[in-house]
């Protein structure tokens, strides 16, 4: 059985420096993996050698057993791998509704249109509402960025994703600086998407990433330190040694 | 402004106010209309605004006909501005050398008629427009794999290096001298073009009109807000899956040929063609009309270009020899006190005044 995600001896050096040492990670349908590890540890490269926005020096990618090692960002988007960041990235000066609506065009190749006025395409609007309120932002769809606290803007993040139909989806700290009481909006949202996509989830908050894994995945020095399920990780004392520190 | 929501700026300053979500009521009970589609960006709403241009072109015309040949000139500066502001106004291309393409179209036009005798206005005007396109398309494929300086440096090493070629080739082009004597046939075979330059004016405007239909519905379309996003956030657009090449690409080219369009109108309007067609300084000129009025906006080549014009008209009678420093102070006045330049100013006092009229 293939695993929908599936890399196979991922490596990468910047100069003398191994930032993905042979990695191997797999993905089932429904996955909800978290990767861990200390700063620097090389979570936000395995990411960008995930979506294709780095390529590594060995090892392939594959998606439902198809190589995608070569295929561009863009290419894989549209076959299903999916990603947030870590900062948001969205149009501050634009609305909820529109920065969604701009991922709902490229999906659909509507962004190649340039005659009809975005306007008049109204179920990408009314698409991108429903998106919208499936986050919990649905009063808010109107709202410029600007104007959203750090969780919601997360949240819209989360949307855009949604609406580019992932089927494996990478949310690279999805709460980072977003305060405790909204970090439960985003695992409430998290928790609701359907069972069948697989998530890989980078974060530093242990309590977001034991309560959302099934599984996790240790990443120290770009290479695979350990993997099992929470409990397993949990008990391990190296890996507590590792990533909590010395006190731990 | 009608228009404001149809640009998304950076400038968070900018935005209209929030519209509190208890103004929205009942979003996803049943149809999201009124109020969503209320606050989309990029509606083609016309409005009283959009009569104007066209009403000053129309009293010109009537009343004013001894400044019909300035007026078509200023009609080509506008349709050349409003190519540059595709590439630097909406897709973030900053480019030096958009006179390659301005000097292109005159050429095609102007060795086209001299040369072999092609006369006939609106198929020159289409060979002009296809040739700068078409060199668009191919510099394109080079040039916009860099972005930033150097391809500020680049275009404007491009357009350096065609002029020296026309230069070269002045058995082609007339060279210093420049080619002239081009006569365009009748429109349409009757329309002819005259001495009092009534029939070039409502030839060019003619021409900008249906090249600003064009733009317009360029801009508001999702292919023209995609721009935009590439401009502002292009690894967002990256990770959405846009092709940021061929996005850029189509602009540039669809930019190039436009100002072939306008190149190839001054030729037309103009009777002649020298080197200045592919001048450093008229890429810098256009990029200045621009920064006056403000990038991205529907009616931003329109202002920059037509207060450009005049100021440089007027400034050149006053003084010949020194207008170019009336026109350094204008513009250094706008940067210090119109920030973005005049039409994101007044629509800032507008959003203002109307901030405060709501309290």
């Amino acid at each position: 059985m293939t695993g929908i995600l599936e890399l196979h001896g991922i490596s990468l050096s910047f100069g003398g420096l191994k930032v993905a040492q042979s990695v191997d990670l797999r993905l089932d349908a429904g996955a909800r993996h978290a990767l861990i590890g200390p700063n620097g540890a090389g979570k936000t490269t395995l990411i960008n050698l995930i979506t294709g926005v780095l390529a590594p020096s060995s090892g392939s990618v594959r998606l439902n057993g198809i190589d995608v090692t070569r295929l561009s960002q863009g290419q894989r988007v549209k076959r299903g791998i999916v990603r947030t960041f870590q900062i948001s990235q969205l149009f501050p000066t634009m609305s909820a509704v529109e920065n969604v609506v701009m991922a709902i065009a490229e999906r659909d190749g509507l962004a190649r249109v340039f005659w009809r006025p975005l306007v008049r395409f109204d179920a990408a609007f009314d698409e991108a509402h429903l998106l919208l309120e499936r986050v919990g932002l649905g009063p808010h769809a109107l709202t410029p960025i600007v104007h959203l606290s750090y969780g919601r803007r997360r949240l819209v993040e989360l949307a855009i994703a949604l609406a580019l139909k992932p089927r494996v989806l990478l949310l690279d700290e999805p709460a980072a600086g977003v305060p405790s009481l909204e970090t439960d909006l985003i695992l409430d949202c998290l928790a609701a998407l359907e069972s069948d996509i697989a998530i890989l989830l980078i974060d530093h908050d242990m309590d977001l990433v034991f309560r959302f894994a099934r599984e996790i995945t240790v990443l120290v020095s770009g290479a695979v330190y350990a993997h099992g399920a929470p409990d397993e990780i949990a008990r391990d004392p190296e890996v507590k040694t590792i990533y909590f520190g010395e006190a731990a | 402004m009608t228009e404001q929501a149809a640009v998304s700026t950076t400038v968070p300053t900018t935005v209209p106010t929030t519209v509190p979500a208890a103004a929205v009521p009942g979003f996803g009970k049943g149809p999201l209309a009124a109020a969503s589609r209320a606050q989309r960006p990029g509606a083609l709403r016309l409005g009283p605004v959009d009569l104007i241009p066209w009403t000053v072109i129309a009293l010109v015309y009537l009343l004013w006909p001894g400044q019909a040949p300035f007026a078509a000139q200023v009609l080509v500066l506008i349709l050349f501005a409003l190519s540059l502001d595709l590439v630097l106004g909406h897709a973030g291309i900053v480019t030096l050398g958009h006179a390659a393409f301005f000097g292109l179209g005159a050429y095609t036009v102007g060795m086209l008629n001299v040369h072999l005798g092609w006369r006939e206005p609106l198929t020159a005007l289409a060979a002009g427009g296809a040739v700068a396109g078409a060199v668009g398309v191919l510099s394109g494929l080079l040039l916009l794999r860099y972005s930033g300086l150097p391809l500020l440096m680049l275009t404007l090493a491009t357009s350096a290096m065609l002029l020296e070629l026309a230069n070269y080739r002045s058995d082609l082009t007339g060279g210093f001298d420049g080619l002239s004597g081009i006569d365009p046939a009748p429109l349409f075979g009757t329309v002819a073009f005259d001495f009092s330059g009534k029939t070039q004016l409502l030839y060019a405007a003619a021409v900008l009109l249906v090249c600003f239909v064009f733009v317009r519905r360029l801009t508001a379309s999702p292919f023209g807000q995609t721009l935009r996003g590439i401009r502002d956030n292009r690894r967002r657009m990256e990770a959405v899956g846009t092709p940021v090449f061929g996005h850029l690409l189509a602009v540039y080219s669809v930019s190039a040929l436009l100002a072939g369009i306008s190149g190839a109108l001054f030729a037309q309007v103009n009777a002649y063609v020298t080197l200045d067609v592919l001048s450093f300084e008229r890429s810098g000129g256009v990029m200045v009309m621009l920064a006056i009025a403000g990038l991205a906006r529907p009616y931003g080549a329109m202002t920059g270009a037509t207060l450009y014009a005049v100021i440089e008209h007027y400034l050149a009678n006053v003084s010949p020899e020194f207008w170019e420093f009336g026109l350094g102070v204008a513009l250094i006045l706008i940067v210090l006190f119109a920030r973005g330049g005049l039409l994101p100013t007044i629509e800032r006092q507008v959003a203002r005044r109307s901030g405060r009229a709501r309290q």
